[in-house]
């Protein structure tokens, strides 16, 4: 089994991984055939000096944290709301999760109608509090983000929620009953004890969550194209745009080996955060 | 569940014995495409042979109207060579069609024939991606110099030399609702619009269709619409005559700031003076026309079709002469067919496939009802595409097409667009300043223009 594996993982991850390294020191061109001239580090620094690039990064950290807050709160409220009941519980676990399994386009189409300006859904829907002249939803540098990350918790939230439902299963019986004898009322056995006891879930969502976000190109690319003005333009996005629109893959692979290197990073620290906060305990 | 009799499963293949079929299976798998010559598409793929003698390769970005027209034009090709198996492929227009027909040429494994924006040639002739034409070749088809719109045919020359064979200019264009105009006293006795010309001339003409209206004058596309702001800009500042954005296939910025600003500054009057909504985005601005909404769009001329199905009385013609600082000057692209640099001659089918463009110009009648400007004068000068309305009335335009500046940045959907667009819509909104535009415009050149060029 692990020579198909294997070849297959030499092929399409270890082998590119290792041209984008090399590329990164290129000036590659997507124009000509070849690795181009060698550029050194000259790569590197200019993609550490363009403003472009930090630009880029600040969104995908800003739309990060946008998702994945509310991803793991919400996606946890919906389990625990979804568990209590005895009935029907197919039907909830089935309305949350249904989104999820619909493509990242549909989603972005669906949403492009919600958000349309003028004839819109969202506008329509602000318009009965009151509010006269509702934003352009995806035309405002100030609004786009937000609607894109409202958008994607929608869509996303599902997955989230799954793998609570599937962590709620793991809490004993017999641990709410011990906490019911003692008092303890439903909403301090969710707190005191249901909540802790879902640590390790809970560290595993915002792991996925935290990857994914940084990961975002769909359903932006699909919204917004990265506007208005670049104000939703994601890391991933740049990659892209310098890659295949523009041509200069040598400086797009930096790019990538940078944004690699981030997420890296990102999800190191949040492991050793959480491993510490468990070895306190 | 009590103790139950598994079921014995039938004996698991080794793994030997599946990794021998499957070698095996790909082994009978390359005989039989080698046995079938390279006849097949996935067979060339694999082994970068030419495909057979009779096949022609030919790709596209055209989906929509334009796709159906595409189609009906190819049909007219095949009916009357019968004898060539013509395999087109459609994909979606934009970069990833650039990138696609970029590495398949790269790879050695280009359509015979291909469409291109004449806004990309120079980029993509630069990289040697294209066939150079030589005249002679052309002639043998009847395609001679006399017979293109000059404007067109000398953006197909690349170093001298041509390098596609246009088949239209698609200008951005003006369409006005007749029975607006006719209302708010606009049209004169032959039902032309009469003082559209000049910066005050347009606004008060918007602000009289705006009181028919009762909601906007005109419409045009700036939500999510960069590359129409970019061609907005790009009209103005070249009827103002500040020339070029860059120079030297975009390695130097020459951009005229005060021209820019000025451009800039005439752009936001249209929003401040509420004649034109700044939030709209392409759909809506179409709508708005045809809901009756605004009198007048300013659009492609490939929304004709788009416009016409909502069956309301219209009309279109060129962008107004708004400045008369310079030579009349409206955005534009076209469309040509080119030949990808095929690794070998035998893959190239010269003349198979210069025949095809040939074929592809004389339906060019059927591609001008989709609102393009024939480049094939034979087609612009008949009397078949003068008695198409409202396609005849704006064929003008295309002797003012100014195509996107010429640098690897540029040209249809690209970073330029982008880039400039977004500037332009900042200042079309209220959140910039025409002269900080201006500055700005300068500033984002600069830094496209120290990029290393990958060509």
């Amino acid at each position: 089994m692990l020579l198909p594996f294997a070849l297959f993982y030499l092929v399409f991850l270890v082998g590119p991984l290792i041209y984008t390294v090399i590329a990164g020191f290129f000036d590659t061109s997507l124009l000509r055939s070849g690795l181009g001239d060698f550029a050194g580090l000259s790569n590197y620094k200019a993609v550490l000096g363009d403003a472009e690039f930090w630009r880029t990064l600040g969104n995908t950290l800003w739309f990060t944290v946008l998702t994945t807050v509310p991803l793991v709160v919400l996606s946890l409220v919906l389990a625990l709301l979804a568990d209590r009941f005895v009935r029907g519980r197919w039907f909830f676990r089935f309305a949350f999760f249904a989104p999820f399994v619909l493509p990242s386009a549909v989603v972005s189409l669906l949403f492009m109608f919600i958000y349309a300006d003028q004839l819109g859904l969202a506008q329509e829907a602000v318009k009965w509090f009151g509010v006269d002249t509702p934003p352009s939803w995806l035309g405002d540098p100030d609004w786009a983000m937000l609607s894109i990350a409202a958008a994607t918790v929608w869509w996303t939230v599902g997955f989230n929620f799954v793998l609570y439902l599937a962590g709620l299963q793991d809490v004993p019986r017999e641990v709410h009953e011990a906490a019911a004898i003692d008092g303890a009322g439903p909403w301090q056995r969710i707190r005191h004890v249901v909540v802790p006891m879902l640590g390790r879930t809970t560290t595993l969502v915002t792991v996925l969550q935290v990857i994914a976000s940084l990961k975002v190109f769909d359903q932006i690319y699909m919204m917004t194209s990265g506007g208005p003005d670049g104000s939703t333009r994601p890391s991933l996005q740049l990659i892209y745009d310098t890659g295949f629109v523009e041509g200069r893959v040598g400086y797009a692979s930096t790019v990538s080996l940078l944004l690699f290197v981030v997420i890296l990073f990102v999800s190191l620290v949040w492991f050793a955060l959480v491993r510490r906060a468990e070895k306190e305990n | 569940m009590r103790d139950r009799i598994p079921t014995p499963s039938p004996p698991a293949p080794s793994r030997r014995r599946v990794l021998r079929g499957g070698l095996a299976l790909g082994a009978s798998g390359a005989a039989a495409l080698t046995a079938t010559g390279c006849g097949s598409t996935l067979a060339q793929g694999f082994t970068g042979g030419a495909p057979s003698p009779s096949r022609l390769n030919f790709w596209n970005p055209f989906t929509g109207g334009d796709g159906e027209r595409m189609l009906a034009m190819q049909d007219a090709y095949r009916a009357s060579h019968r004898s060539v198996d013509l395999k087109s492929a459609t994909f979606l227009w934009g970069n990833p069609y650039y990138t696609k027909l970029t590495l398949a040429t790269l790879g050695d494994r280009p359509p015979q024939a291909a469409v291109i924006h004449l806004s990309k040639l120079p980029t993509l002739a630069e990289a040697g991606l294209l066939t150079a034409l030589h005249p002679e070749d052309l002639a043998r088809h009847g395609l001679t110099e006399d017979k293109f719109d000059a404007r067109p045919w000398r953006k197909s020359q690349f170093n001298g030399k041509p390098h596609a064979v246009p088949l239209d200019t698609h200008p951005f264009v003006l369409y006005f609702r007749t029975d607006i105009a006719e209302k708010a006293g606009l049209l004169d006795n032959k039902g032309q619009l009469a003082d559209v010309d000049g910066p005050d001339a347009f606004i008060d003409v918007l602000r009289a269709a705006k009181e028919v209206t009762g909601a906007w004058g005109g419409s045009i596309a700036s939500v999510k619409d960069a590359s129409m702001q970019f061609r907005i800009f790009w009209s103005l500042y070249r009827q103002i005559g500040g020339g070029d954005l860059v120079a030297d296939q975009g390695k130097r910025v020459v951009i005229d700031t005060a021209a820019a600003a000025e451009a800039l500054a005439y752009i936001r009057r249209l929003s401040e003076e509420k004649v034109i909504p700044a939030n709209t985005d392409g759909k809506g601005a179409i709508t708005l026309l045809t809901t009756g909404k605004a009198g007048f769009l300013m659009d492609g001329v490939w929304q004709a079709l788009a416009v016409q199905s909502a069956k309301v009385k219209f009309d279109m013609r060129p962008l107004p002469r708004i400045f008369k600082d310079a030579p009349y000057a409206c955005a534009a692209d076209s469309h040509a067919l080119v030949l990808p640099k095929a690794p070998s001659a035998k893959a190239q089918r010269l003349d198979l496939s210069l025949g095809f463009a040939a074929s592809m110009l004389h339906s060019s009648k059927l591609w001008a009802e989709g609102g393009h400007v024939p480049a094939w004068l034979p087609t612009q000068r008949s009397r078949a595409y003068e008695e198409l309305e409202p396609q005849s009335h704006y064929a003008t335009a295309a002797d003012g097409a100014v195509y996107d500046p010429a640098a690897w940045y540029g040209g249809a959907g690209g970073t330029m667009q982008t880039v400039v667009g977004d500037v332009v819509t900042t200042v079309f909104t209220g959140d910039a300043s025409p002269t900080a535009g201006a500055a700005r415009l300068r500033r984002e050149l600069r830094t496209l223009a120290s990029r290393p060029a990958p060509v």
